[in-house]
């Protein structure tokens, strides 16, 4: 883990069940195979991240680094292998007001209009009793959307957003809730790149107060400097755990966009995307 | 006004505007949802309900309760399961339970072809006193559900996936969902017809949301465009004589479309409002934060 010193934050809403930071890891995934239909998408995949941690998982479409973090979330069910969330075997877990999610999505749309506050406020959920919003609540939600910069959009319509925007009400959304445990299934899909920055920056912030981030990545971009780990999936199998692969040649370039067909999957042995 | 003087016209207004409430109140979220036609689908299931009502000499409206709380837990149940061809299964009920009632309401001695009528397209004048009593039951329980869980259903329908996540009871929401939806179609069912109800349930819903930007707005909206039509078509039924529920749609479907006509101008305006405020297109560099890609001329 990289030295990072935690800087209090004035305006920060106190949680009451701050994390401790006691060395249990916060998810712990042991020998998990899941399949969808009759195709096994995980075979063994063991991933562990301590607090305060931030993991990337990487590899190639089909990789199934998708299908990893939506069975840590209960998404998809395990076939086999083990799962406990912060110490908690997965059967009896249940504080998941702990942890934040950022789908793959395009869209924070619904089929009727709503504000972006609106969308954000859904996050503070967890938190509330009954629904009932306090005023701890709406501090934590337009917190939640200063960090991404959408605080002057809060009463638009998210209809009415761009694709990057969207992304950043989505991020918004799980960070309402002041979680401890950060899980992002490709936060920087099709997001341009000042919205990558802004999202970067909010992830740095969300860092320094020691909130545990394991995010899905097709490539390492502007996040890279916050990375301590990566794991790399190969067909449901991990085939790297370690420091993030550097990026070279034109992928290192600032501002590289990634929107190149990759070749054949079989051509290569390793589709991550960093290494190509 | 004359029409007051009627008891029977009374209790037609009254379960008009009740239904101009609820409707819209609950339609929003299958609307949220992209289920705009679910209502559709329960209200050919609850025809089976008054078949076997009539058949079993037992009250058709709560029959209809009973069948339509069965058929949208089955639907809801199909949504889980058979995600691969669950239109076909859909199609299968709609239409088996259309079918059904017809023939169990031919079976029995007191349902005619003309009583089928009436539960298809509404017949607001024949409310009953022991109808109301049904009524504002179940129209209480849908308000308390729309209303006191609105922050949870709008974040069911909207996200199911992250709902879950959040720890919300998914899946018990969404039985909610489809057990109020099957709710305020029987209550419907006495004034605009069990064919007719989901009209109700989206076109407010739609109209409304011509116009607004959010959710909470589109709700209010939603429902007092519900009482404007349900109240203004049961009063014209009875003075041009019409259909209630026909009149009822056609309002709202006229409503839909100045709302429609008046969405343009109002974009246009809001564009310009926003342009105004600095929005627009200029050289000068921006005094907050540039982005690093930021090209400089």
């Amino acid at each position: 883990m990289k030295d990072r010193d935690q800087p209090a934050i004035a305006d920060q809403p106190v949680i009451e069940d701050a994390p401790v930071m006691e060395d249990e890891p916060v998810i712990a995934l042991r020998g998990a195979t899941a399949s969808l239909g009759a195709r096994p998408v995980l075979r063994g995949v063991d991933l562990t991240v301590r607090p305060g941690e931030v993991v990337a998982l990487l590899g190639a479409n089909g990789s199934g680094k998708s299908t990893a973090v939506r069975s840590v979330i209960g998404q998809v069910p395990l076939t086999g292998g083990e799962l406990s969330l912060f110490g908690t075997p997965f059967r009896r877990f249940g504080d998941w007001a702990r942890i934040g999610y950022v789908p793959q999505r395009t869209t924070a749309a619904g089929g009727v209009p709503a504000t972006v506050r609106e969308v954000v406020t859904a996050g503070r959920l967890a938190r509330t009793k009954l629904g009932i919003l306090r005023r701890a609540d709406r501090s934590a939600v337009h917190h939640a959307l200063e960090l991404v910069g959408m605080a002057d959009r809060a009463k638009d319509s998210v209809n009415a957003l761009s694709g990057g925007q969207h992304q950043r009400v989505l991020i918004a959304r799980a960070l309402a809730g002041e979680p401890d445990l950060l899980i992002m299934d490709e936060p920087m899909a099709g997001v341009d790149l000042a919205s990558q920055e802004v999202l970067a920056a909010a992830l740095r912030e969300q860092v320094a107060r020691g909130t545990t981030v394991l995010l899905v990545l097709h490539e390492l971009g502007p996040l890279e400097p916050l990375i301590d780990r990566a794991v790399v999936l190969r067909d449901g199998c991990v085939v790297h755990d370690g420091p993030p692969p550097k990026a070279v040649g034109q992928h290192a370039l600032p501002g590289h966009d990634h929107v190149h067909p990759h070749a054949d999957a079989s051509a290569e042995p390793l589709r991550t995307g960093l290494l190509s | 006004m004359e029409i007051l003087d009627y008891a029977f016209m009374q209790r037609a207004l009254i379960a008009a505007l009740i239904v101009g409430v609820t409707a819209p109140a609950i339609g929003i979220y299958l609307v949220q949802r992209r289920q705009a036609l679910m209502g559709d689908g329960i209200g050919h299931v609850a025809l089976t309900g008054v078949g076997l009502g009539f058949l079993l000499n037992a009250s058709p409206v709560w029959m209809a309760t009973a069948v339509a709380v069965l058929g949208s837990v089955v639907m809801e149940l199909i949504r889980w399961y058979g995600r691969t061809r669950g239109d076909l299964a859909l199609a299968m009920l709609f239409y088996g339970g259309m079918a059904g009632g017809v023939l169990l309401m031919n079976l029995s001695d007191a349902g005619s072809n003309a009583n089928l009528g009436t539960y298809l397209f509404g017949s607001i004048t024949t409310v009953s006193p022991q109808d109301m009593t049904t009524i504002y039951v179940l129209a209480a329980l849908v308000l308390a559900i729309t209303v006191g869980l609105r922050r949870q259903l709008f974040a069911v329908c909207l996200d199911e996936e992250f709902a879950r996540v959040t720890g919300l009871p998914v899946r018990l929401l969404n039985l909610l969902v489809a057990v109020t939806a099957a709710v305020t179609v029987t209550v419907a069912m006495r004034v605009v017809g069990l064919l007719l109800v989901s009209a109700l349930m989206v076109i407010p819903v739609a109209a409304a949301q011509q116009l607004s930007r959010s959710f909470a707005v589109t709700f209010a909206a939603a429902v007092g465009i519900g009482v404007v039509v349900t109240v203004a078509g049961t009063t014209t039924s009875y003075y041009v004589d019409v259909p209630s529920g026909a009149t009822i749609v056609l309002f709202a479907i006229g409503l839909f479309a100045a709302f429609t006509a008046l969405a343009a101008p109002l974009a246009k305006k809001r564009a310009r409002a926003a342009s105004e405020a600095g929005k627009g297109c200029t050289l000068e560099v921006p005094a907050g934060r540039v982005p690093a890609d930021d090209v400089r001329v």
